[in-house]
């Protein structure tokens, strides 16, 4: 995770970000550390913390630093100039972390854990907003694995982790409406079973959640029906006020990255 | 139509990214053709696909495939074509890009167009105010033309097997005197037919044994029923021709009877004589001088022909092209929309046709000697049968199956 201390919207390269809706710094600050009391003290998780920076305000959003596999890292490509100014940051940090970093072609855009999350031991990319679809293929070369890349097809979600959340290896959240009826097929033969987010809750970011067993952490303000869905298949749910972070189109998958 | 070739890599089947990009080229009214495809046997394996994408125009091309390219097909070649310009008159730069007889395109400023008059062997010439790319032997580059070097931008277009089998495939290039000939020559009466239906042209390429076996008068009868569009020959068949029609003989043997005639030997020179002093062959045809045959048939049904001259021959007849390289001029002229040759014993201009011609066109060929046949088929006449025969027995059974 990245401390939000010099978080803020200085820029506006989604639909969720306006200049004109500002960040509450203190608040920022809270809701954050109220995640990241949320991880390390009730779910027991360890957490890394990657140092914050001026003039970089969305690196507070470390699940965009790239993909890890093992003790490598594959460092993203963004698609913006503005979030570019993060990737020799991530790439210090990490080699200093001994970690290996590899860098994909200029040519692939690549927005690392936001686009690409495992499910049943296949990686399922997002693209078209944020990442290119001939990226894939890389990732399927580097993994030896099978990378499924699905069309995004609504800018609110712009990244795979804002409308798909595998839950365990055999269930997952989504919002339908974010994918066309390829990527609908696909996530079907994927996941053995779906649970759908409704619009409003789709809206509220509650896909972009960190899954740790069955702890569910999410932006607080979920329906009652999903929390109901989810607690009769025995999950536990976290819920925490992101707020402010959803200003910049984020929530709490967003501001982490998971190493193991 | 405009086209590109696309490829794309990764897991395209299970992603369902291949029938997805066939679905949008289709839906944005473009059409596709997949060459290749190769799918991961593994779960992890990757699958490759490259399509060939076709739309009505170069808008409606780049539109489609900028769609593709965020679906992560791209088009292989980007490259356009490298031009150099010929330093000497007759020569070519030293990387020039040699030509085959396929189909052939050249990326030239971001767009791939079409080599007219495609001939193997030969460099292709560039206009960079039009964009229009011919075809060019060497001894034609002039200096200061625009020569394609090296093989950036350029891109061959296989002939597709037939799908139908036919005449042509049936037979393949394969050469022998053992297969079933009159069912091929009746098949090949067919396809004739079928080609001058669709207003391409017959050319006929024949050598002197035509006359000298006596089947001249069917391929007159081929040339006054309008299976013959243009006729390729040299001094040797036309002289023989008019020296039958003029004494009745043929190197002094006479045709109906054959057998040598006192003093024949000279009625080929007396023939070549005649149509000197009167100008040619198409004026002795007016004067009424020259009656019967084969060449008074095709000035009489207004079909062209190119005599090329050789070193051995007599006299020779004015109407005889004795400059080799304005000879191949003369033929290359009629070249477009031939869509079949047939070239009947005879060894040179056979395979002098045959390298001009694009590998679009159906070639025959007969010719008593199987070791013409093979030459003409190893230069590369993809879609070419061969038939070893003598010509009068192949010529009687072609009229008889064109119920001539």
């Amino acid at each position: 995770m990245c401390r939000p201390t010099y978080y803020t919207i200085a820029y506006e390269i989604n639909p969720w970000m306006s200049l004109r809706r500002q960040i509450n710094r203190t608040r920022a600050m809270a809701q954050w550390n109220r995640l990241h009391r949320v991880l390390t003290r009730t779910l027991r998780a360890r957490v890394q913390l990657l140092p914050p920076r001026p003039g970089v305000p969305d690196l507070v959003f470390t699940a965009n630093a790239g993909l890890i596999d093992g003790r490598t890292i594959i460092r993203s490509n963004f698609r913006f100039p503005e979030r570019q100014r993060e990737e020799p940051i991530v790439e210090r940090y990490f080699a200093r972390a001994g970690f290996r970093v590899v860098r994909l072609d200029r040519r692939f855009d690549f927005e690392g854990e936001g686009d690409a999350l495992w499910m049943n031991g296949s990686l399922l990319f997002g693209f078209r907003f944020r990442s290119d679809a001939p990226t894939h293929e890389r990732l399927a070369r580097l993994l030896q694995a099978r990378v499924l890349p699905v069309e995004l097809v609504d800018q609110y979600f712009y990244h795979l982790d804002t409308c798909f959340c595998p839950l365990d290896a055999r269930s997952a959240l989504w919002f339908p409406k974010a994918f066309d009826r390829y990527g609908r097929k696909v996530i079907e033969a994927l996941a053995e079973e779906l649970i759908d987010v409704s619009e409003a809750d789709a809206k509220r970011f509650v896909c972009n959640a960190v899954t740790i067993d069955q702890a569910i952490v999410v932006q607080e303000g979920a329906s009652g029906m999903l929390r109901r869905r989810l607690e009769r298949r025995g999950f536990r749910l976290f819920p925490v006020d992101l707020s402010e972070f959803l200003k910049a189109g984020g929530s709490a998958k967003c501001l982490v990255l998971r190493l193991n | 139509m405009p086209s590109e070739i696309v490829h794309l890599r990764g897991h395209i089947v299970d992603s369902l990214i291949l029938p997805k990009v066939l679905d949008e080229i289709m839906d944005l009214n473009g059409t596709f053709e997949i060459l290749d495809i190769d799918i991961g046997k593994r779960k992890t394996d990757p699958s490759r696909a490259r399509l060939r994408v076709q739309a009505a125009s170069h808008a409606h091309l780049d539109q489609i495939l900028r769609r593709l390219a965020r679906l992560g097909a791209t088009p292989i070649q980007t490259k356009d074509v490298r031009l150099v310009q010929a330093m000497k008159e007759g020569v070519f730069p030293s990387l020039f890009y040699s030509t085959t007889n396929l189909p052939t395109e050249v990326r030239f400023r971001g767009r791939w167009r079409k080599v007219h008059a495609i001939e193997m062997d030969c460099g292709i010439v560039v206009n960079p105010s039009t964009g229009e790319a011919r075809c060019t032997p060497v001894a034609r580059i002039r200096k200061g033309d625009w020569v394609l070097c090296g093989t950036d931008g350029v891109r061959v277009m296989p002939l597709e097997r037939a799908r139908a089998p036919e005449v042509f495939q049936f037979m393949g290039s394969a050469v022998s005197s053992e297969k079933p000939k009159i069912q091929l020559i009746q098949r090949l009466a067919r396809e004739m037919r079928v080609i001058k239906r669709a207003g391409k042209k017959i050319l006929v390429v024949a050598g002197p044994a035509v006359v000298h076996t006596g089947s001249g008068p069917y391929l007159e009868r081929l040339i006054r029923a309008g299976f013959v569009h243009v006729l390729f020959a040299g001094n040797g068949l036309a002289t023989h021709d008019i020296e039958s029609a003029l004494y009745g003989t043929s190197l002094g043997v006479r045709l109906d009877r054959g057998i040598a005639v006192k003093d024949g030997h000279d009625h080929h020179m007396r023939a070549i004589n005649t149509i000197r002093h009167l100008g040619g062959i198409r004026p002795a045809v007016r004067r009424g001088v020259l009656k019967r045959g084969i060449m008074h048939a095709c000035v009489r049904r207004r079909v062209p022909f190119v005599l090329s001259g050789s070193i051995r021959d007599d006299g020779p007849l004015p109407d005889v092209i004795t400059d080799t390289l304005n000879a191949q001029d003369a033929m290359r002229a009629h070249i477009p929309g031939v869509g079949l040759a047939l070239m009947i014993s005879s060894t040179l201009h056979a395979i002098a046709t045959g390298n001009m011609l694009p590998a679009t066109v159906k070639t025959v060929c007969v010719d008593i000697n199987p070791s013409v046949v093979t030459k003409l088929s190893d230069r590369g006449t993809f879609q070419g049968i061969g038939i070893v025969s003598d010509a009068e027995s192949f010529l009687r059974e072609l009229t008889r199956a064109l119920h001539l």
